[in-house]
């Protein structure tokens, strides 16, 4: 097993909270802002964040598929690495339900690794939602000029309880105005392995989620994780629409240098 | 092996069911005898008047019409009247209820009253209900001579008669009326719940009145006390 | 009918260009889901009646076999008789044998799933009997030759016009000039026409949504009327049920009924809910001579004792299927089964298996609504995960999803790997993302980039940029 990397550490980080970032794949993959915007917000909360190297991903890849063996061998590895910190935190409803709510389940009544992997699994927290509902945040500091739409990813809402927090932290900043969309709280149509399995009917749902997003009029698109944002992204861009997409964290982080996901502007 | 012993046994195999089964057997023969109620919601525990004034609430919201009756002097009246406010003619159905028997039918001189089931020519239905539901503007109607099932389905008008003092706040005090009601505890044929009169969606989702049912079902309260408080004016 | 779930991907394509279909099932979401909101919120108790409704079936179901026993007795102490079906052909065979005992030409039919899943029309047609359905939505499937593509709304896939070319179709004792463009003309023509029915039939034949053990009651629950009048006028009243359908007493009805027409149609109460106890007594003037249940197993008994046992807590209220984003994107007769949309994901594949019902566990983003409005809280998400399981365990998926997986786990186990791995190949996407950061096609993402375009990475890894910022802060610190 390889050693967490060390953070950034002095002497007045000895009493804060340790966090344990899981980036998730497709942050690391496709877009690690949202990796250094978890870290800041994180650490602007009075946390101290450090990053596993045993990370890759959470196993839902498989564990969607039905592969209960090596899901539950990707989940050992995840809950070695992490097991060790105050906290668990991802920038993701979806990978934060899997190692909160469904590693244990991977794991026989009996079996060592269940008791382990509960323990584990009460420290696992949603980005958004650890940042108010453990550290107490209640606002961040900064403007938002453009008006926002906010898409409820499902895992995090139903799962997690993901609905108020990030409403909340987005009005908190300066010149904020989110526009809700209709149906805020209907799936996307990724559901990971789902959109390729089944394309058409993915798109069928995408193509309703676009028109709720387009019909807001609202400059930006924002939600909690980074496989729906990918699939809007990809399909508000196909069309044609120069709606703005981020993950919610880029922009309570202040940190929308990078261009937006699938970039911005029409085609 | 018939039918009904492969699928017990392949119960009993699937639960892992076998040996000592008392306590299996006492656990069921418990809730047999003592029917538990569950949760009962609130809106299930109003006091008399408020109980009435649900009843007619979530009947009018389900659709029926409600009107408040002093006593079964005045219900001969008001059914002629119900009939002549619509334009239908002067002949009702029922069957033989004591109570709807009592009634002065002879005072309204222009209305035919048939008695028995019905036969599908009938425009107009009179039944009298056993009880009915505040929390969902429920009637309960039993079958038998008194009030043939047909009369509550064939006619395009059904009208009910409910005494105040039988509308029960919830369903589960229904139920329990009709255990006494019949003395020993069997069950008449048929317990027709009504909720407002018969519908359908089936067409584009588009709520339509009438479908195999009632268009309408008008209720007849009848309160001698006058527990009903007013209609509250709109 | 005949299972057509392996073709699942082909028939969703063909609903999804279909768009009379799409018209169609716009319906469904604009006909419930506010519906169901709107009269759930007004009743405070109503999670805890979820909740109570769960435990009365989780109390039934392990105490089945004495429930059912309970309840013959009674059907039995009412003059009634039980029938009891291991199979479907069992069933149809005892529902054949009551209508050729009393030389049955017709008999009205209300709405009954179980009747769809035995194939009973089909049988009794192919044995000179000729049923005829009576709910309006049934009604207007079975002159178009189809099944019900919803439990509960099983027209909801037809548009008026098309009900009203089908009336005009068939209604030809009827003048052509007549005016059917509204739904409410349409609806008395059925009414007319299937009053008639009532009174001509010889047997009426319903399911039942309780069958009640303290009384040996069944109860029906209709907003039309059509399953009364098929009961009643019949001189013969056949009750189809499977056997997770009892419940211990009337008490125990009531709290589940709290829920389910809430569920379904957002109603408090639906019109009609139907307790009936045996057949006509001595005196009573209308009603059935005859009182017969026939009791389906047809594979519960199997789903006792295993991961799928929950799914026989299931009321048949459709409010999965209502909910669900794929249901509404592909309508209930593309799954190709008789139970469509998230119930018929999980009962499907314990009725038929795995190997024949593939497609519609997998079909599902597994974005929880359908737990979420469940009245049995039935975890339908996790028994749709169980089957994938099982899916896999037996080999059955496609190999060239299983040998990437395969892969991918490989990688995925091994962290250095994965790092080297990915490290080469984002910055590869990423310049082919160039200025406009997205690639609307790459070989092997197909899946993705049929209907939309592939956001570029931007660059170098999280992880490796996390290592670079870790370099230079110890570097500075030195």
């Amino acid at each position: 097993m390889e050693e967490p990397s060390a953070g950034r550490r002095t002497r007045a980080d000895a009493k804060k909270p340790t966090v344990g970032l899981f980036a998730t794949c497709l942050v690391d993959l496709f877009r690690p802002s949202v990796g250094f915007a978890s870290v800041k917000l994180l650490e602007d909360a009075g946390c101290r964040v450090e990053v596993p190297l045993g990370q890759t991903c959470c196993g839902q890849p498989a564990y969607n598929s039905g592969d209960r063996a090596d899901t539950a061998a990707i989940a050992k590895q995840v809950i070695e690495s992490f097991e060790g910190f105050d906290y668990v935190v991802a920038p993701s409803g979806s990978c934060g339900s899997t190692m909160k709510k469904h590693y244990p389940w991977l794991f026989e009544e009996g079996d060592p690794w269940r008791a382990r992997a509960e323990r584990f699994s009460a420290k696992v927290h949603e980005l958004v939602s650890f940042l108010t509902d453990v550290m107490g945040i209640t606002g961040v500091e900064g403007r938002l000029d453009q008006s926002v739409t906010y898409h409820d990813s499902c895992s995090g809402l139903r799962e997690l309880g993901v609905q108020a927090q990030p409403r909340a932290l987005l009005n908190s900043l300066e010149g904020a105005t989110i526009t809700e969309m209709k149906d805020a709280n209907v799936c996307c149509g990724f559901g990971g392995t789902f959109c390729v399995k089944y394309p058409d009917i993915s798109n069928t749902i995408v193509t309703k989620k676009m028109k709720a997003i387009t019909d807001t009029g609202a400059d930006m698109l924002l939600a909690g994780d980074m496989g729906c944002l990918m699939n809007m992204a990809g399909k508000l861009k196909r069309e044609g629409s120069n709606v703005e997409v981020r993950h919610v964290a880029e922009v309570l982080a202040g940190m929308t240098d990078q261009p937006a996901i699938a970039g911005g502007g029409k085609r | 092996m018939s039918g009904r012993d492969a699928i017990l046994s392949k119960i009993r195999a699937s639960l892992g069911a076998g040996g000592d089964e008392a306590a299996r057997k006492t656990a069921v023969a418990e809730r047999l005898a003592g029917h538990p109620r569950g949760v009962i919601p609130e809106r299930g525990h109003l006091p008399a008047a408020e109980r009435l004034a649900l009843f007619r609430d979530m009947a009018i919201k389900a659709n029926a019409s409600v009107a408040t009756l002093a006593g079964y002097d005045a219900l001969p009246d008001a059914v002629l009247t119900y009939l002549r406010e619509r334009n239908l003619p002067a002949s009702v159905r029922m069957g033989t209820d004591p109570r709807l028997a009592e009634a002065p039918w002879h005072e309204a001189a222009t209305l035919e009253v048939k008695s028995g089931a019905s036969d599908g020519e009938d425009v107009t239905g009179v039944s009298h209900a056993l009880g009915a539901v505040a929390e969902t503007g429920t009637l309960a109607l039993t079958s038998g001579t008194d009030n043939p099932t047909t009369v509550n389905f064939l006619p395009e008008h059904h009208l009910v008669v409910v005494d105040a003092k039988d509308v029960t706040g919830d369903l589960e005090s229904l139920w329990s009326a009709l255990r006494t009601s019949r003395g020993d505890g069997s069950m008449p044929r048929t317990v027709n719940l009504v909720t407002g009169p018969s519908r359908s969606g089936d067409i584009e989702q588009v709520l339509l009145m009438g479908a195999h049912g009632p268009r309408s079902v008008h209720i007849l309260v009848i309160d001698p006390e006058g527990t009903m408080p007013a209609e509250r004016t709109p | 009918m005949e299972l057509t779930s392996l073709k699942f991907k082909e028939q969703s394509s063909a609903a999804i260009a279909n768009a009379d279909l799409q018209r169609a099932l716009g319906n469904v979401e604009k006909g419930f889901i506010d519906k169901r909101r709107k009269s759930t919120d007004a009743l405070p108790e109503f999670d805890r009646l979820r909740d109570n409704a769960r435990d009365i079936k989780n109390h039934t179901l392990a105490h089945l076999d004495h429930y059912l026993e309970a309840y013959e007795e009674k059907v039995t102490q009412s003059g009634g008789h039980v029938h009891w079906a291991a199979t479907a052909a069992e069933a149809r065979e005892a529902v054949l044998a009551i209508c050729q005992q009393r030389k049955a030409k017709t008999v009205t039919k209300g709405k009954s799933m179980i009747t769809e899943e035995i194939g009973l029309n089909d049988f009794l047609s192919a044995n000179d009997i000729t049923p005829v359905e009576t709910d309006l939505g049934e009604y207007i499937i079975q002159l178009r030759g189809e099944h019900p593509s919803h439990i509960i709304a099983p027209a909801v896939h037809v548009n008026r016009d098309q009900v009203e070319s089908d009336f005009r179709r068939v209604h030809t004792q009827f003048e052509a000039e007549r005016d059917l463009t509204e739904p409410v003309s349409l609806l008395a023509e059925a009414r007319e026409v299937l009053r008639q029915k009532y009174f001509e039939a010889d047997i009426g034949i319903t399911g039942a949504n309780f069958l009640v053990a303290e009384t040996g009651s069944s109860v029906i629950v209709t907003n039309e009327g059509n399953g009364d009048l098929t009961q009643t006028l019949g001189k013969v009243h056949i009750v189809v049920a499977s056997i997770e359908k009892v419940v211990p007493t009337l008490e125990d009805t009531a709290q589940i009924l709290r829920v389910l027409a809430r569920s379904a149609t957002g109603q408090d109460m639906s019109v009609y809910t139907t307790v009936s106890t045996g057949p006509k007594r001595a005196d009573d003037p209308d009603g059935p001579e005859e009182y017969h249940v026939v009791l389906v197993d047809n594979g519960r008994s199997d789903m006792l004792g295993t991961e799928y046992q929950e799914m026989l807590r299931c009321i048949r209220c459709g409010a999965c299927m209502n909910h669900c984003p794929v249901y509404h994107a592909v309508g209930g007769h593309a799954y190709g089964s008789v139970y469509p949309g998230p119930m018929g994901a999980v009962l499907t594949p314990s009725l038929h298996g795995i190997d024949k019902s593939g497609h519609l566990p997998n079909a599902s983003t597994f974005c929880g609504r359908c737990e979420e409005v469940c009245p049995m809280r039935i975890p339908l998400p996790k028994m749709m995960r169980h089957w994938r399981e099982q899916e896999f365990e037996k080999h059955l998926q496609p190999s060239k999803a299983r040998f990437g997986l395969g892969i991918w786990a490989y990688v995925a186990r091994r962290p250095k790997l994965y790092r080297r791995a990915v490290s080469l190949a984002m910055p590869v996407l990423s310049r082919l993302g160039g200025a406009r950061h997205r690639i609307a096609r790459l070989p092997l993402a197909g899946g993705w980039t049929r209907h939309r375009d592939l956001p570029a990475p931007e660059g170098a890894t999280f992880m490796q940029q996390w290592a670079e910022r870790q370099r230079h802060d110890k570097g500075s610190k030195a």
